[in-house]
């Protein structure tokens, strides 16, 4: 025994950034003993696109789109806590059926997220028709969106003060279609992995941490909620149309990766639920506030109203200018607290937009997961993770 | 339909004999060159390289072109290659950061030639929205591109179609722009830089060196 431990020496691997299980441009220096990982530096920085950078001198309303494209996956939840923000600065009501709008919108996009989740994670540990599977009904969500938006991904959908347009006719069957089906597929999505003996011995008891050192590394999201946290912001905030919301919020016991693939399979069937409710209770009325001094007048008014006209201008010329100040307004995006801090010097331009990004807080723990564990486990754990590296390198 | 069902069937079962032979072998042979038999297959059987940098690849070759909607697989490209060793295709799929590029230029030259490259999306073919410091303006910067496909992601379609062209491409038939095919030259932008929409006196020589080139080819 002695002899075999004078001959093990530490060997150092470079996984990434170009790697099929990186989910990304994620580079991993990996110290290995055997199989065993000893120590694990992820090195981040590869898709760094300096978008807060370049949110500084855009107007307001043109800085939507770039934070649209941080996390790629989650593009209407950056949408969503920039545009939030700002309305929070410049104190401006959003119409009830924009906040109805939004939040369909966002738990559509959830569900999207696990789906792609889901889908390349079962992928990395061999499963691979989960990604034909998940794929189909994603299709199925991008062409609600690109119904109502008319674009797939990055959808620029949300504005400030509300939404750009109202849904299409025809959305709504197609909707209800697409929630009277998610629960049935999410249940087929079980049949092939909860039993699966491969799937099930290489998640469960793998990269367990404990509550208490997610909270201290600041984790949030399904992670946490898998080691029994039961934090979630829909909850825990107010806002949009959540608190009027019915919908539970899945827990886990141990906080290994069986429970992070349970937690977010389970969000899947509550988002369904929680899309169907806002669509029964979408209320009458405008989709995006009044207030022309923020809000674009319709286009129908410019040839009618030489106010319209000259708001249209100020505004597309300009933009609208936002007092001195500063905001943080966080949401519950599938990944965990995504907050959106936004310093107005007054302005039409932001002095600075920053993102408090959840998969670059959660890829912190990523070496708590690993350490001591398999390296073929170590990929598991990078898969249930769910780390975005457009959110995490911005 | 049927009839050459029937003789096919005759010919395996060895019925097919003399004038009838040789109809049956005429109508079966397309003769070729070597060369446009090896882009045939060339084209028809790309290994791309598993390669995601950003939005685009979720909508592009690793993901979503492969899944059953798109499915590339009807191109003969469905076999990803994790390995730029193994690969004749890479799809820079999203933006190309400053630190990624010299690790896109050394896959680019661990592929083995013959080698292709598709630029996805506005942010690999020209800096997309993204024109500060971080992001390189445009792969081409630093590595040949053969096909660019426009879009913020372009849509699966569009990758396929961007796929289709580097076929043709690869057969030696690659697609002319437009100008080409209804001999519209002369009505390129840089090529009315003057007074009255004639074309400046750099851009009509320009234009006529290029000219050249593409007849001369």
């Amino acid at each position: 025994m002695a002899e075999l431990a004078e001959r093990t020496e530490v060997m150092t691997v470079n996984i990434g950034p170009h790697h099929p299980a990186t989910h990304g441009v994620l580079r991993l220096v990996v110290d290995l003993e055997g199989e065993v990982v000893k120590d694990l530096r992820p090195i981040i920085g590869y898709v760094h696109t300096g978008i807060e950078k370049s949110c500084e001198d855009k107007s307001y309303w043109k800085v939507i789109p770039f934070v649209e494209r941080m996390d790629y996956v989650s593009y209407f939840f950056q949408m969503e806590a920039f545009c939030g923000a700002v309305e929070r600065m410049i104190e401006l009501e959003i119409p009830p059926r924009a906040k109805y709008l939004r939040t369909i919108f966002l738990e559509l996009n959830r569900i999207h997220s696990h789906l792609v989740w889901l889908g390349t994670t079962a992928l990395d540990l061999g499963a691979i028709s989960m990604l034909w599977y998940c794929f189909r009904e994603r299709e199925r969500i991008l062409d609600l969106f690109e119904m109502a938006t008319g674009q797939r991904m990055h959808t620029r959908y949300f504005q400030v003060g509300g939404v750009i347009e109202d849904i299409p006719l025809g959305f709504e069957a197609k909707l209800r279609e697409f929630i009277a089906d998610m629960p049935v597929r999410v249940g087929q999505y079980q049949a092939l992995l909860d039993r699966n003996e491969v799937f099930l011995s290489r998640t469960k008891g793998t990269g367990i941490v404990s509550r208490e050192r997610l909270l201290e590394l600041g984790v949030t999201g399904p992670l946490l909620r898998a080691a029994g946290e039961p934090w979630d912001l829909r909850k825990a905030f107010d806002y949009l149309a959540y608190p009027e919301m019915d919908f539970k919020i899945p827990v886990g016991t141990v906080g290994d990766n069986y429970d992070r693939y349970r937690v977010r399979v389970a969000e899947m069937v509550e988002s369904t639920r929680i899309v169907e409710q806002a669509l029964d209770a979408l209320p009458e009325g405008p989709f995006i506030a009044d207030d022309r001094k923020y809000v674009l007048p319709p286009r129908s008014e410019l040839s009618t109203s030489m106010e319209s006209l000259i708001h249209h201008f100020k505004l597309v010329t300009e933009g609208y200018r936002v007092g001195p100040g500063e905001l943080y307004y966080a949401i519950e995006s599938p990944r965990g607290e995504l907050g959106c801090f936004v310093l107005a010097d007054g302005s039409a331009k932001p002095a600075r937009v920053h993102f408090r990004d959840p998969s670059f807080v959660n890829l912190q723990a990523f070496r708590d997961m690993s350490v001591g564990s398999y390296i073929a486990d170590m990929i598991c754990s990078l898969g249930m993770l769910d780390p975005i590296l457009g959110g995490v390198d911005r | 339909m049927r009839s050459r069902q029937l003789r096919a069937r005759d010919m395996l079962r060895g019925d097919l004999e003399g004038e009838e032979l040789e109809r049956y072998v005429e109508e079966r042979v397309v003769m070729t060159n070597f060369d446009k038999m090896l882009g045939w297959a060339r084209s028809n059987s790309i290994f791309p390289l598993t390669f995601g940098l950003a939005c685009c690849a979720i909508e592009g070759i690793p993901m979503a072109a492969v899944t059953a909607r798109y499915d590339i697989a009807r191109f003969g490209a469905e076999a990803g290659r994790a390995s730029p060793r193994q690969a004749d295709l890479i799809i820079l799929s999203g933006r190309v950061s400053i630190k990624m590029a010299p690790i896109i230029r050394r896959l680019y030259d661990q592929m083995l030639e013959p080698k292709w490259a598709i630029s996805m999306g506005a942010c690999s073919s020209s800096g997309g929205m993204f024109s500060n410091y971080a992001v390189v303006q445009g792969a081409e910067k630093f590595m040949p591109i053969d096909v660019h496909v426009p879009g913020c992601p372009p849509r699966p379609e569009a990758v396929l179609y961007g796929f289709t062209k580097l076929q043709r491409k690869i057969q030696g038939n690659p697609d002319q722009g437009w100008r080409a095919r209804y001999g519209a030259h002369g009505t390129e932008e840089w090529a009315r830089g003057g007074p009255r929409g004639e074309p400046s006196a750099e851009a009509a020589k320009a234009y006529l060196a290029a000219r050249e080139l593409i007849v001369s080819a």
